[in-house]
């Protein structure tokens, strides 16, 4: 049914990658807060529980940790269980479950127990939901070993990855920024699985690599857009997965501008950003013409007011400012 | 239980001026709340806002019981709680346009209204986040030997989170003096109470931790006053943690972006008939307490301020862009 090339929201893409799942494969189910007869929280799963029935679309009472690790259990039990924590805020509920059980069984037991769950959750700030539902935690869950952290931005990852994630063997966490889901975009024919090990160049520059996910990404390129016409030529950089981090993309980009900013919503202190800082410090320092920069969230809990938290925020403005500068340093 | 107390000739003890104030207070937050969703429209208010109506009867027959010194731990469906508690409504409407005049500085929104003065201690967004914190409080008070008592706001929802059991038993364990206030409307977003509990009897669930349990009808505000009054009486006497159980229905959408799939409208209609308001204002007809002229009077000085509380909010200033990273840690603050 889906031959023709087609603009779709981000919403709808996730959609459409849950059904295909289900309908390929029994053991796939879904299960959540509100995910039936409410829809999803972003209408995500809207009119699935129609067609899959409540035994696969599964709404759960208000028990993240039972049902996250529910989830953890069944996936060792042989399903193939799609989790979904209606947002990262409440997934702090379920830490436990997640840090110390879906990340551990396979090492605790010697390699006999691997953990197939994938869990979703809506993330990041930008909607005045103040500090207790803003958080941008992705980052700070790629500090564990034993999950993969995915961050899809484009209507084709969000499409994509989620099969890729069911298929691995190990406990998959998919964050979705929340104010991507009405994003439209180009889905092209017959869409297939994307693979999860690699960042991607989504736009080619000489003069600067930006190094972003999640929503970063389109901040990013629109910033590229119009350093562009100043004759900055940006190359941005999605990094798609924060963990496994794919080095060599974006070390090879490194090598070719020599500069390198690094966009995150996430805190500062200790965030990815630092993280793939010191990668390219290690590992391409003499690449280097001047300082690797970092713009993140400014280390606050989100303010409530709209102009705080756009001040909280990076926004293209800033990328572009930080962008300039850095390209007329001469390191 | 019975669902209609509030019936003619059943309670003339009722004393006319505490009737009056009564349903000013539910008329008050329902009228409050109804501009709120204007407002909301016109974006003036941003985020998530959760209204109250159809609710009123529980924090006004809860909160009007308590004291000065007692204390109150919210959810995001606070307006209610905080208006009769005493937070000025123009500092409640401030708060939602986000200005510094706001009782939270603008910094927390329609979900985290604070005000020390009245011993608010929030609007909390996390559903169960404000348990543990109520069990605290009361062990605090208990253990400076301080009269106070911690009343702490839920939903049913949050009966399925291990907060909830923890906070329950802890209470129970230590004999703390805090009063537990499930506010059961039935629903938790769109999960329907029989869908997420395997025992819907909630107070049931309270009692199993020997903690003294009364299911009320929280349309019926007299009903609610006299339980809570009863449950804080054995708080006040050093009995330990007490429950109540109001049985209620919210009227509106859960959010503002709510469609409404889960329940039929003709269910909600059928509510609204026994809403706390329409009930308690026939009730005191009915027994001649009120007419026709002092509601208009009572509409009329709710009207205005209201009016006052949004040209409050309206004129009141953004918080400055430097001072963003204020409140991260205390200013000199004690400890
Ligand atoms: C831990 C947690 N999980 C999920 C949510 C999202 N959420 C907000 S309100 C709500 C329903 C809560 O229902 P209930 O406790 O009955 O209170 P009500 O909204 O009906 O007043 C949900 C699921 C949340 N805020 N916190």
């Amino acid at each position: 049914m889906n031959t023709q090339d087609r603009e779709i929201t981000y919403r709808e893409a996730v959609r459409e990658a849950i059904r295909e799942a289900m309908q390929k494969d029994e053991r796939v189910f879904l299960m959540g807060e509100d995910v039936g007869r409410y829809g999803g929280c972003f209408a995500v799963s809207k009119d699935m529980l129609d067609e899959f029935g409540q035994e696969r679309i599964r709404d759960t009472p208000l028990s993240e940790s039972a049902f996250v690790g529910a989830g953890i259990g069944a996936a060792l039990g042989g399903m193939l269980p799609v989790v979904e924590i209606m947002t990262v805020n409440f997934s702090l509920l379920a830490l436990d479950q997640i840090v110390n059980n879906a990340a551990k069984y396979l090492h605790m037991s010697g390699g006999l127990f691997n953990v197939p769950v994938v869990i979703r959750m809506a993330t990041g700030g930008g909607k005045q939901l103040a500090a207790q539902h803003s958080h941008s935690l992705e980052g700070w869950y790629a500090h564990i070993p034993g999950i993969k952290v995915l961050t899809p931005a484009t209507i084709e990852d969000a499409r994509g990855m989620l099969w890729t994630a069911l298929m691995d063997p190990d406990p998959v966490l998919i964050f979705e920024n929340n104010t991507l889901y009405n994003m439209k975009g180009h889905l092209p024919a017959n869409p297939v699985p994307v693979d999860i090990d690699h960042a991607i160049v989504r736009r080619p520059g000489t003069d600067i690599t930006v190094i972003t996910y999640g929503v970063g990404l389109f901040k990013a390129l629109d910033a590229a857009e119009k350093l562009s016409e100043d004759d900055i030529e940006t190359e941005v950089i999605d990094l798609r997965t924060l963990r496994p981090l794919d080095d060599e993309t974006f070390l090879a980009s490194v090598a070719k501008t020599h500069r390198v900013l690094i966009v995150d919503e996430g805190w500062r202190s200790g965030g990815i950003s630092a993280e793939i800082s010191a990668r390219i410090m290690e590992r391409s320092f003499y690449d280097l013409d001047a300082p690797t920069e970092r713009l993140c969230g400014v280390e606050v809990p989100m303010p409530y007011a709209g102009h705080l938290e756009q001040a909280a925020l990076p926004q293209t403005e800033d990328i572009i400012s930080i962008v300039k500068r850095m390209v007329k340093s001469n390191g | 239980m019975n669902m209609e107390s509030t019936k003619k000739g059943e309670r003339t003890d009722i004393e006319r001026g505490h009737a009056f104030h009564l349903l000013y207070e539910m008329l008050r937050i329902r009228r409050f709340e109804e501009r709120c969703a204007e407002l909301y429209s016109a974006s003036k208010i941003r985020g998530f806002m959760h209204l109250y109506v159809g609710e009123e009867a529980v924090a006004v027959g809860v909160i009007d019981a308590l004291k000065p010194e007692d204390s109150v731990v919210a959810t995001y469906r606070e307006h209610g709680h905080a208006l009769i508690r005493g937070i000025p409504a123009g500092a409640i409407m401030a708060e939602m346009f986000g200005k510094v005049e706001g009782c939270s500085r603008g910094r927390g929104g329609s979900m985290h209204l604070f005000d020390d003065k009245t011993h608010f201690y929030g609007g909390n967004a996390i559903v169960g986040g404000g348990l543990p914190v109520a069990v605290g409080m009361a062990l605090a008070s208990k253990m400076k030997k301080e009269k106070g008592v911690t009343c702490c706001f839920f939903g049913e929802g949050a009966v399925a989170e291990g907060e909830f059991h923890e906070s329950m038993n802890l209470a129970a364990l230590w004999k703390l003096p805090v009063i537990f206030v499930c506010e059961n409307n039935l629903y938790a977003m769109g999960t329907a109470l029989t869908l997420s509990e395997s025992v819907t009897d909630i107070s049931k669930k309270a009692e199993s931790y020997n903690i003294i349990s009364d299911p009320v009808d929280g349309m019926d505000v007299l009903a609610v006053e006299k339980a809570a009054q009863k449950a804080l009486t054995a708080v006040r006497a050093g009995n330990g943690p007490y429950f109540l159980e109001c049985r209620t229905y919210r009227f509106r959408a859960h959010s503002m972006f709510d469609p409404e799939l889960y329940r039929k409208k003709t269910e909600v209609e059928e509510w609204k008939k026994h809403g706390p308001i329409v009930r308690f204002t026939r009730y005191l007809k009915e027994n001649d307490l009120l007419n026709d002229k002092d509601l208009d009077d009572i509409e009329q000085k709710i009207a205005s301020e209201i009016e006052e509380a949004v040209a409050f909010a309206d004129a009141g200033r953004p918080e400055p862009v430097e001072d963003l990273t204020r409140f991260v840690y205390s200013e000199g603050g004690k400890s």
